[in-house]
């Protein structure tokens, strides 16, 4: 946290930075992980250690200039020795509970959100989702996470803040995250012993392991469905210098952390599909692109790829094959749900700011360093290194035509049961729900805030790439729910996630925050709604990338199915301003000291 | 022109904007070939001969399988493109509105005037406002450097500047920086000012900006009001920015 | 046929709309055959009364603005933002760059040449609000009639077209922003 004693030996700053610089790059030589040590060590990233960056890296100033003022967990000014974030999610918020848990927490430590102590010692704000949905109210201090929180809690951490208790010392039950598996189907099961899959695989060749995850109709689970099977010929047929294997670790959808607990549980089963991939389009390189939130995650991963290292399934002529080699590097992102769109992902993996890419081309042609790349989810690779052991048929067995195989949810919100789901597609709604034992269900917010909301009439809807598609979330809402604060809260997430690259969704996701918020506050006008309306879809069909794309499917589809949520909170009058006319004025009222009536207007 | 292009048989195939038929050659885009056609389709963040970027979103189009940013969308055969459509001009006027309340753009105080494309366009679209409110961002203004002037209140993000600092001058001064609504302009310098970079009068990028962003320093409202690029001109005018760059090049720079 | 009524006001403006309607010169002969004008800087009254048509010039910056502003929308069918200032808050707006103590403070305090320096605060001074707005971020608007300041030629499109009852529109070489 502060600077070690061995550090504090250099004379000068300078030769500190860069010998923190060339030591943590011939480690792992990607621009995050620089940043991300400088961030921990110094709290902040200075503009003198942009510079030595960028000079050791040899990038452009600017660029890492940029890259620091893009990702959330990057700092210009310097942080508290605890940072603590609390995720703003609607399923592991601070508000999770009905009370204001940072409202608190900033109480008994002197602090406003997002600020820093005088004193250093802390900073506090929030956070978008951090994927612990299933465990209640949810922070991050120094990037760790603390679950299931609760008001008794909150005056322990201040305690223990006040006191610069280390880490180490705090509850270690306070950083248990578990599985909160419930229903297991196809995949989850049974884990895969390592190296199963790949023996199989290396009986068959990778022709015809290719053409049997073709033949399985197996489809990406990270939310766009396309035919893996398909991408793998693709990235296969590609010409290229190189070709290279990426799995999608970013999990950054609200409501999603079904990845989180494949991560943790099943990464062999993850890392051998990502091998097979390998193997059928011929990649010696991959790369897991781990979200900053799931860094805690970093050292089990890093322990099973070194596992598999040594029972020779990655590395050099993996199970004795000759020239089959192909190895695993691990990237961890810094606070930014863009990189979850694939080229965007790639383009902070070769340590950019995560701008998504102009497409055509799509990777499996042009993706990291412009080589032919597949991108994939966690449990699509997982998919697949079970239908090389298991065949195509087993796979397609389950499920329907179009929507093979099974779908594990992770499913959060107003009822006792949070925890991660699998089921065969083409379940329905009320089967799910039957099985939460979610009783009053008024909506369902089905594939996290980019998705679907659907309202009871639905509930015979099924999961599936014919209706809803999900990458993996649920969120229930009952009865008791203001479903206008949680299409508010979404509405403040798009416009903090938006990379700012498009002006319909740079700009377009700020007014709809802002215009939802004035909606909330008691302050729309019928005209307001009717701006929204038409916002919302220009928004939504016009924005370069799917972030853009999705971000006013929360608001359309409320507007649609629970117009009332909107209608109750309008004024009915022609116009109403946006702004607090009176509280305009306050900054006047005080440099003169006046508080006369008409130093005021209603 | 179409002439020439249709006696060439190499790569050769038609799509068809508002139901006139347009040739295009392999690897052009929706953009290039309208261009080469005469044929307007709005757009800010694109300048022939740079890479195409597709983040201003002005040059929307609709295709049949649904909307495309004509910059960076390749031309396919038999493509049928909506571009002139009183709804496109409107989902245009509404993204030109926001560009214009998303920074600090004060015309009648601007150099630029008459000479701006974002005002132009908004013209040609026929906005008379804003529409919507304005966000009032604190943006930096770097008057460092001796001859150039970077005014990032009236910045459109629209990375020309970027390109051709890379493309044509072969240097990198500039880059965006920040996330979202807080994107903004940075100069790739050790102190981050211009006067620190190695931006030159005579680089395409100090010129290249098309709204009042980048200026050449002493050279404001030399042209009498009347006689400016767009008192003269239509936005929508096919080569006109060629004209821009050089017009404002001043000789003795 | 009874005249059409209108009104006319400055806010936080230069007065440079109203100079440039005058600019219609002997046209303005004509045009008060059809027209009449109540509250406005013209006539010299008061306090607006039912009007046909209301013209704002100048934006939002201060509670009298604010009180002027609202007066105007109650008493006129049509309201119009006019100019540069009313439209987007035009030169008044930049000290929306600063907040309002950093321009107090350089006027009234550390400026050049300032003589017993000290923010002004008698309770006959309207406030200052802590950012000059638009006129629509007020009050709802019915038409804007951009310029800086607009020309005599556009104010006569707009009232002509009012005043044959059609939806004003303004041909481009009317429209510009300075
Ligand atoms: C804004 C945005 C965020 C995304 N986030 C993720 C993510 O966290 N994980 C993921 O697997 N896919 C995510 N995707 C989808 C990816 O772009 C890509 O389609 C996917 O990784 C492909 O893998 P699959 O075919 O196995 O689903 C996201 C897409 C968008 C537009
Ligand atoms: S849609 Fe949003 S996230 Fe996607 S490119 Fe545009 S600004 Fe970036
Ligand atoms: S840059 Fe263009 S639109 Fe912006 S203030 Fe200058 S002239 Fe007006
Ligand atoms: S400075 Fe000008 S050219 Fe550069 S990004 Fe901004 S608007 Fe575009
Ligand atoms: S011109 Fe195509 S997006 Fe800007
Ligand atoms: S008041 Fe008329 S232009 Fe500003």
């Amino acid at each position: 946290m502060s600077i070690s004693s061995a550090d504090s030996n250099f004379s000068n700053m300078t030769d500190l930075l860069r010998s923190i610089i060339s030591r943590v790059y011939a480690e792992s030589p990607h621009l995050l992980h620089v940043l991300y040590v400088l961030q921990r060590q110094f709290l902040h990233i200075s503009d003198e250690a942009i510079r030595e960056v960028a000079a050791h890296l040899d990038l452009p100033t600017s660029q890492v200039d940029a890259v620091v003022e893009f990702y959330s967990f990057f700092h210009k000014i310097p942080r508290g020795r605890y940072d603590i974030l609390f995720s703003n999610c609607t399923s592991c918020g601070y508000l999770a509970r009905g009370v204001d848990l940072m409202a608190m927490l900033g109480q008994q430590l002197g602090i406003v959100a997002d600020n820093t102590r005088g004193d250093g010692l802390v900073s506090m704000g929030q956070t978008s989702c951090i994927g612990m949905c299933d465990h209640g109210a949810a922070l991050l201090v120094n990037g760790m996470p603390i679950v299931s929180l609760n008001a008794a809690m909150i005056a322990r951490i201040a305690a223990l803040v006040e006191a610069e208790t280390p880490l180490e010392d705090w509850p270690a039950g306070w950083f248990q995250v578990d599985d909160n598996i419930r229903v297991s189907g196809l995949l989850l099961k049974d884990d895969l012993s390592a190296g199963t899959g790949l023996r199989a695989m290396l009986t068959h060749g990778a022709a015809d392991t290719l053409s049997e995850i073709i033949q399985s109709n197996l489809r990406g689970r990270g939310g766009a469905g396309f035919s893996t099977g398909m991408k793998w010929q693709l990235c296969r047929e590609a010409q290229g210098a190189a070709h290279y294997v990426v799995c999608n670790a970013d999990e950054g959808e609200p409501g999603t952390f079904k990845d989180r607990v494949l991560l943790h549980s099943y990464a062999d089963s993850l890392f051998e599909g990502m091998t097979v991939c390998a193997f059928a389009v011929g990649a010696k390189q991959g790369y897991l692109y781990l979200r900053g939130e799931y860094r805690y995650l970093l050292p089990h991963l890093q322990s099973v790829l070194a596992r598999r290292r040594e029972l020779g399934l990655l590395g050099v002529d993996i199970l004795g094959q000759p020239g089959f080699s192909f190895d695993i590097d691990i990237v961890v992102g810094a606070g930014a749900y863009i990189c979850g769109e694939e080229s965007a992902l790639i383009e902070s993996l070769e340590g950019k700011r995560g701008i998504p890419r102009v497409r055509p081309p799509f990777p499996v042609t042009h993706g990291y360093r412009g080589q032919p790349t597949v991108v994939n989810n966690v449990e699509t690779f997982i998919a697949a290194a079970h239908i090389v052991l298991r065949g195509s048929a087993w796979f397609r067995a389950v499920g329907t035509e179009k929507s093979a195989g099974s779908k594990i949810l992770s499913i959060s919100g107003d009822f006792a049961a949070p925890g991660i789901y699998e089921y065969p597609f083409d379940v329905t709604i009320w089967q799910v729900l039957d099985d939460c034992g979610a009783k009053d269900a008024q909506a369902v917010q089905v594939g996290g805030p980019s998705g679907t909301l659907i309202n009871s009439a639905e509930f015979d809807r099924r999961l599936g790439f014919d209706d809803l598609s999900t990458g993996g979330s649920l969120m229930i809402f009952s009865q008791a729910r203001d479903l206008l604060a949680v299409i508010v809260n979404f509405a403040h997430f798009f416009a903090h996630e938006s990379c700012g690259f498009c002006t319909p969704c740079r700009v377009g996701t700020v007014l709809l925050k802002n215009g939802l918020d004035k909606i909330a506050g008691g302050h729309g006008t019928r005209h307001d709604l009717d701006e929204m309306q038409r916002l919302a879809t220009l928004v939504k069909c016009r924005s370069h990338c799917g972030l853009g794309q999705t971000a006013a499917n929360p608001i359309l589809d409320g507007l649609q199915r629970f117009p009332q949520a909107f209608e109750q909170r309008l004024v009915h009058r022609d116009f109403e301003p946006h702004f607090d006319l009176d509280a305009a004025l306050e900054e006047a009222r005080q440099i003169s000291h006046r508080d006369d009536a008409a130093a005021h207007i209603e | 022109m179409s002439t020439d292009t249709k006696q060439n048989p190499i790569a050769q195939n038609t799509i068809t904007i508002d139901g006139q038929e347009i040739p295009f050659l392999a690897g052009q885009t929706i953009m290039d070939a309208a261009l080469a056609a005469g044929v307007y389709i709005p757009h800010l963040c694109h300048r022939q001969g740079l890479t195409p970027h597709g983040s201003c979103k002005l040059c929307v189009v609709d295709t049949g399988s649904g909307s495309a940013s004509a910059c960076t969308m390749p031309a396919v055969a038999g493509q049928r493109i909506s571009n002139n459509t009183p709804a496109l001009n409107e989902v245009r006027k509404t993204i030109t509105q926001m560009l214009f309340i998303e920074g600090n753009h004060i015309c009648p105080s601007c150099e630029k005037c008459g000479d701006c494309t974002l005002q132009a366009m908004a013209y040609h679209l026929g906005m008379l406002d804003g529409h919507f409110p304005q966000f009032f961002q604190r943006r930096e203004v770097d008057a460092s450097h001796p001859t150039i002037m970077l005014d990032r209140d009236r910045c459109i993000l629209c990375e020309l500047c970027v390109r051709a600092s890379r493309e044509v001058d072969g240097k990198n001064v500039f880059a965006i920086a920040g996330r979202g609504i807080n994107a903004h302009l940075v100069v790739n310098s050790v102190s981050g000012k211009l006067v620190d970079s190695d931006l030159e009068t005579s680089d395409m990028a100090a010129h290249i900006c098309p709204v009042g962003a980048i200026l050449i320093k002493e050279h404001g409202y030399e042209v009498p009001i009347g006689q400016r690029t767009f008192d003269l001109h239509q936005v929508s005018e096919i080569g006109l920015e060629k004209t821009i760059p050089t017009k404002v090049r001043q000789p003795d720079e | 046929m009874s005249k059409i009524r209108i009104a006319t006001t400055s806010l936080a403006g230069c007065f440079g709309c109203h100079m440039s309607f005058l600019d219609m010169d002997e046209r303005l002969v004509v045009l008060l055959e059809h027209v009449e004008f109540n509250r406005s800087p013209f006539t010299d009254i008061k306090h607006c009364g039912p009007c046909d048509i209301g013209l704002i010039e100048g934006g939002v910056s201060n509670v009298e603005n604010v009180h002027v502003l609202r007066e105007f929308r109650d008493n006129c069918k049509i309201l119009i933002a006019v100019g540069a200032c009313a439209i987007n808050g035009g030169v008044p707006a930049m000290r929306n760059h600063f907040n309002l103590r950093e321009c107090l403070e350089e006027a009234y305090v550390n400026g050049v040449g300032v003589e017993n320096p000290q923010i002004p605060n008698d309770v006959e001074l309207p406030l200052l609000l802590d950012k000059v707005h638009p006129i629509h971020d007020v009050v709802r608007v019915d038409y804007y009639l951009p310029g800086c300041p607009p020309s005599a030629d556009a104010f006569l499109k707009i009232l002509g077209d009012l005043l044959a009852g059609k939806e004003p529109s303004l041909p481009h070489n009317l429209l510009h922003y300075d």
